[in-house]
């Protein structure tokens, strides 16, 4: 069986895996990392989002051997190690993004890829077409559009320039 | 006191927050048993078949197999199929018919997803290898999906006891009276419509974990559900034969239900029965695909309304018939939603006096259809509010002054509905009113024409609707065919130092119930809310329960706990009069202290919270150590919520999409409790029902092949589909429940849907259009614009 060596939340791990294993399955049933979802089998949902060397993946349609030799960050790998949140994450909950919370891992990695490619800054219809890869049927997107929002200008260092 | 307000009304942040954004939720899929094996369920491909032989000479010989089960094995050990909870009756007295829905098809298997064979081995993997090597030899018979279809002489018949594919026919309302107003009517308008069939899809696909102690003998179930002790008593009792005390159920953090996860499924028994013939734990976990041909569907009505009126557009009486889909099996709640969960509501918030309504349940070869967020009210609330605009279409009145004049009054409350019902509370003008100024009803035209400058279609719509939850009344509800009570349990413990865990048998999958509940007894007893945790989700843990569903969980489960609460209070006063040396009738408890009327002699909460636990000087031989006290309440009435929704919508006439612009709702949903958690409510279910009005449906072929079986092809509302969705309310308070709560979890999903279509016929409205069945897809605009030839004014 071939292996993959990997850094997962800045640590590395050398595991044994099928050729089929997807990333999904490595991180979930191998390293017990289960904020990480599986919602549907289409790579629709976007539950499994993770970053892989910085930028966000549907780890449910990632062969955990395309991860060798990579960096991955999961959900429980955003907060520093004294337990302070990331401002997404902070974002999300002072923001009620959420609901039943099963969405929210992929929702919040896929909206952190999203803030920190728009260094120039999202419109609400920006945020609302990069969160189309990720479903969540509680909220309505409502609050998370906002959170998302909210979330700008703090991983920015600043405010965003009002929109045109 | 608090000087921050931490209790009734304030918007608390959520205690459940913080494990689920730090990816620390344990879901069912996320746990594990030592020893734990895999189960895949093979199931029925075809719509309808004879099942000739199965053959798992190669499946058992695969590689990790640990066993294979089919229903003989089932069967053998006395195992019963899954139960149906509520019975109704047919027009003549007659029972449903009521079909056995074995837990693997036996002689034949009846919708496509089926379950057959339960493989079970090591890993999934080789399970799901394992199930590619089953062999069953299918002699496939005519099928039928649809339900005019099921009704036509000659159809395809799904059971055999079911004549014509006919589970009941039942009826509501007083039909000389209807016949007789419409004899004598100036006018009388119908309409044929369609409820489109969804699928809930939950983000978290069901799974379930079976486990057996053979030392003990006890099985424990884990499993995504929204009411542990339901299933409990459902596989207990009719399935398994296990008795309670042997049996634990756990639905731990469960990733939305939408009624989806109410029912007693089939994997639930399977799980526990193998776990228990192989002694090992058993886990079964849903794919997507396998949750759109497992997971009980929603809607699927076919109904025709008629309303009779006099010479000003009052109404006279409302005719309805309707068919409804049940699928190929009766589901646990299934023959309730479009009988007393829908028939009842038919007075929707006017003062129609007479009222008949026929619903025909109909058998086909699909998935069983149950309550999905609404259920039943949905329906009838688009069938009314759709008739609304029709009528204002055909008699030329003016939508909002029709609605207006035909309320029923908000000084006629109680209001005895034709139909069974009677409202406590509401307002129907007030939210009315609220909704017209938010949405700016007014400016609308110029909207319009603004509009119609850039080459868009807008229209505006609304609905106004009032809704039946907080079920149930178990008296009223066993009158009606529900096969189990429908009250509320709370235990409040109090702790040695004044901190209190509430044990609810409600469950919360994404409401808040952690922090709501936490807000109420904090309120209650003037204590911090950090110092109460709630609890809920074990069988083993909670006294029983009847879940969560029906927007039940404030106004059952909250005023249980208020029952129970003002036991901890009574018990407490007599506590306190003894360390204070006063009467019992003296003590008053407010804010966290017990006093002396009159002085300022006082204990506090945990004063007598400590005293009750080291009860050293203690009236020990009129009352026991401790502070814990149990509620069961079981409710005098429903709750009725009700509002307005307003939509607005833009059509870009090139491609029929249909912009959602601006959605106003204002929702009456009695005492708040926490004004986000409320707001957040009802934004997803209007979500779901903009979903239901423009996107989302369940599509069967003719052949009974269920065509939208994955998120490829069954349109979930996306971020970009989606507005901002304003929420207001307007209050009346419940009069029959200490909170005066009437229940938010619905009415998102009830109110919405016809306002949109409301909307899209209002902007389609140059075009001829009437009426417009859901989902308004941009293929069937498109083709409505482009029939009618008829080009944009502005253009």
């Amino acid at each position: 069986m071939p292996s993959v060596t990997l850094t997962v939340n800045g640590k590395t791990h050398t595991v044994e895996v099928e050729g089929r294993t997807l990333l999904v399955e490595l991180l979930r049933e191998k390293l017990g990392l289960t904020g990480t979802h599986v919602g549907c089998d289409t790579s629709q949902c976007g539950a499994c989002v993770v970053h892989l060397n910085g930028t966000s993946v549907k780890s449910c349609t990632t062969l955990a051997l395309q991860a060798d030799g990579a960096s991955v960050v999961t959900i429980e790998g955003l907060a520093a190690a004294d337990g302070t949140l990331h401002p997404m994450q902070e974002a999300f909950r002072e923001n009620h993004a959420l609901q039943c919370g099963f969405c929210t891992p992929g929702m919040v990695m896929s909206a952190i890829d999203l803030v920190m490619s728009h260094p120039q800054g999202l419109s609400e219809s920006d945020i609302r077409h990069g969160l189309e890869g990720n479903l969540c049927r509680c909220t309505g997107y409502h609050n998370i559009v906002k959170a998302v929002a909210a979330a700008w200008p703090v991983m920015h260092g600043r405010e965003l320039a009002p929109a045109e | 006191m608090n000087v921050i307000n931490e209790g009734i009304g304030a918007s608390m942040r959520r205690k459940e927050d913080l494990r689920f954004i730090s990816g620390r939720g344990h879901y069912t899929d996320d746990m594990n048993r030592p020893g734990q094996s895999h189960c895949v369920l093979k199931r029925s491909d075809r719509p309808h078949a004879i099942i000739r032989s199965i053959d798992l000479t190669a499946a058992r010989a695969a590689p990790g197999v640990v066993a294979i089960f089919t229903h003989a094995d089932l069967d053998a050990d006395g195992v019963g199929g899954v139960p149906c909870g509520w019975q109704i009756h047919s027009k003549d007295g007659s029972p449903m018919v009521e079909p056995g829905h074995p837990v693997l098809a036996t002689g034949r298997v009846r919708h496509v997803g089926d379950p057959v064979v339960a493989v079970i081995a090591e890993t999934k993997a080789q399970a799901k290898n394992a199930a590619e090597l089953v062999v069953i030899d299918y002699e496939d018979l005519p099928a039928v999906a649809h339900l005019n279809d099921a009704v036509k002489p000659g159809a395809a018949q799904v059971h055999e006891g079911a004549a014509g594919n006919i589970c009941f026919d039942w009826h509501i309302g007083d039909k000389a009276l209807v016949d007789a107003a419409f004899a004598r009517a100036a006018k009388v308008v119908k309409l044929d419509l369609t409820n489109n069939r969804l699928v809930p899809n939950a983000m978290e696909p069901r799974a379930a974990i079976g486990d057996f102690d053979a030392m003990s003998g006890d099985f424990t179930l884990i499993t995504t559900s929204q009411n542990p002790h339901v299933i409990r008593l459902l596989m207990g009792a009719f399935v398994l034969h296990i008795p309670e005390h042997r049996l634990r159920v756990i639905a731990p953090h469960v990733g939305g239900g939408f009624g989806s996860k109410i029912y007693h499924y089939a994997e639930e028994a399977i799980v526990t029965w193998a776990a228990g013939k192989i002694k090992r734990p058993v886990k079964w976990t849903a794919d997507r695909s396998e949750a759109f041909m497992s997971d009980a569907h929603g809607r699927d009505h076919v109904s025709t309304a008629e309303m009779a009126l006099d010479e000003h557009g009052n109404f006279l009486a409302l005719r309805t018939s309707t068919l409804a889909n049940m699928g190929a099996y009766l589901s646990t709640f299934a023959p309730a939603v479009p009988t007393y969960l829908s028939g009842t509501l038919l007075a929707g918030v006017y003062k129609t006096p007479a009222i008949y309504g026929e619903v025909k349940a109909v058998f086909t070869n699909t998935v069983p259809v149950d309550a999905y967020r609404g259920a039943g009210r949905p329906e009838t609330t688009f069938l009314l509010e759709r008739l609304m605009d029709v009528i204002a279409h055909d008699t030329g009145h003016d939508r909002v002054a029709l609605r207006r004049q035909n309320f029923i009054p908000s000084d006629a409350f109680p209001y005895q509905t034709p139909v069974a019902l009677q409202y406590d509370s509401g307002d129907y003008t007030a939210t009315l009113n609220a909704a017209l100024k938010a949405s700016d009803w007014d400016g609308f035209p110029a909207r319009r024409a603004e509009a119609a400058k850039r080459g868009k279609l807008r229209g505006i719509g609304m609905s106004t609707y009032v809704e039946a939850c907080g079920i149930a009344p178990s008296k009223l509800v066993g009158a009606l065919g529900a096969r189990a009570a429908l009250y509320e349990v709370a235990q409040i413990r109090v702790h040695p130092t004044g901190s209190v865990t509430v044990f609810t048998g409600t469950h919360s999958h994404g409401q808040g119930h952690e922090t709501v509940f936490a807000q109420l007894v904090a309120e209650q007893l003037g204590i911090p809310f950090a110092n109460v945790d709630v609890v809920h989700g074990d069988t083993a843990k909670i006294p029983f329960g009847m879940g969560t569903y029906g927007s039940r969980s404030l106004a059952v489960g909250g005023t249980a706990m208020v029952k129970a609460m003002d036991k901890i209070i009574a018990k407490g006063k007599k506590i306190a009069a003894h360390l204070l040396e006063a009467s019992v009738e003296d003590i008053e408890f407010a804010g966290g202290n017990f006093t002396v009327a009159g002085t300022d002699r006082a204990k506090s909460f945990g004063e007598i919270a400590l005293t009750a636990y080291v009860p050293h000087n203690y009236p020990i031989e009129e009352i026991e150590p401790g502070l814990e006290e149990t509620a069961f309440y079981d409710p005098a009435n429903f709750t009725y919520p009700g509002g307005c929704h307003i939509c607005e919508v833009e059509i870009d006439a090139d491609t029929g999409v249909t912009s959602v612009i601006n959605f106003t709702a204002v929702d009456d949903v009695g005492r708040v409790i926490n004004p986000m958690i409320v707001e957040g409510q009802i934004q997803g279910g209007v979500a779901q029902g903009i979903g239901q009005a423009l996107l989302e449906n369940a599509v069967y072929d003719e052949a009974g092949q269920l065509v939208s079986g994955s998120f490829m092809d069954y349109t979930m509302p996306r971020a970009d589909d989606l507005p901002n969705i304003s929420v207001g309310t307007e209050t009346t308070l419940c009069t029959h429940n200490a909170l005066g709560v009437k229940g938010c979890g619905e009415v998102g999903a009830i109110g919405s849907p016809p306002a949109v279509i409301n909307a899209v016929v209002d902007a389609l409205k140059d075009y001829g259009v009437r009426h417009l069945d859901m989902p308004a897809t941009p293929q069937k605009i498109w083709a409505i614009i482009n029939a009618a030839g008829v080009k944009l004014a502005a253009d």
